[in-house]
């Protein structure tokens, strides 16, 4: 077995099954953090699935936009967290 | 052997990623959620940026890729911190069956300082002060 077939018969329809469970969660999630930590493992899992693309096309400039994408999650992140907290003390 | 070593990493690394989001959607709490999805996360995406500078072998992927290991695994645990630590504070609910709140009534409420005692309890006879 070749990494090309592996990568796409078992890692992508993986990464894609585990984005969808991270959407019924974002879609479910009874309060504001839930969403908040679904939204983040939801971009991590982005940055994984780019880098998996990336092998696939032989093409290491998607690595760039992962690594942006890692910057958002952990800035969206934060974010949330200090407007969470502010509110709270409103 | 470089093809033998992606296919171990990458496929690992995607059953850590699986088993988050099984966990983000089948944990019946919030904080456990938040203690399920970082770690295994965060090892599951290094895992496969791993595979991919295996994959191209240059120095200028390489070091991209540890690069986002890096940021990922020194910002992934500040931001489960600050989002658990706020959402207790706002007082997201634990699980009714939980069985152990070891920071109940040890943060005080107006300036979020945290104490060894029980907050209102800092007089001499308190049990469990220790500078007494």
């Amino acid at each position: 077995m070749s990494a090309e077939t592996f990568l796409l018969y078992f890692v992508i329809p993986g990464l894609g099954l585990a984005a969808l469970m991270t959407f019924i969660r974002i879609f479910i999630g009874p309060r504001v953090e839930d969403r908040i930590i679904a939204l983040d493992l939801l971009i991590t899992t982005g940055s994984a699935i780019i880098a998996t693309y990336s092998i696939l096309n032989n093409n290491s400039t998607f690595l760039d936009v992962a690594m942006i994408f890692a910057l958002i999650a952990f800035l969206g992140t934060v974010a949330f967290a200090y407007y969470i907290r502010k509110a709270k003390n409103k | 052997m470089k093809e033998l070593a992606i296919i171990i990493l990458s496929g690992t690394g995607t059953i850590f990623i699986v088993l988050a989001a099984i966990g983000i959607m089948r944990m019946p709490d919030f904080y456990l959620r938040l203690s399920v999805t970082v770690k295994a996360t965060t090892l599951g995406v290094g895992m496969m940026l791993v595979s991919a500078a295996i994959f191209f072998g240059e120095v200028s992927t390489t070091s991209k890729s540890v690069s986002i290991i890096f940021f990922l695994i020194l910002t992934a645990p500040v931001a489960a911190h600050m989002i658990g630590r706020a959402s207790y504070f706002t007082g997201v609910p634990m699980w009714k069956k939980s069985v152990l709140d070891e920071l109940k009534h040890k943060y005080d409420e107006k300036t979020s300082e945290l104490r060894s005692t029980n907050v209102g309890t800092e007089d001499v006879n308190a049990p469990d002060d220790t500078n007494a």
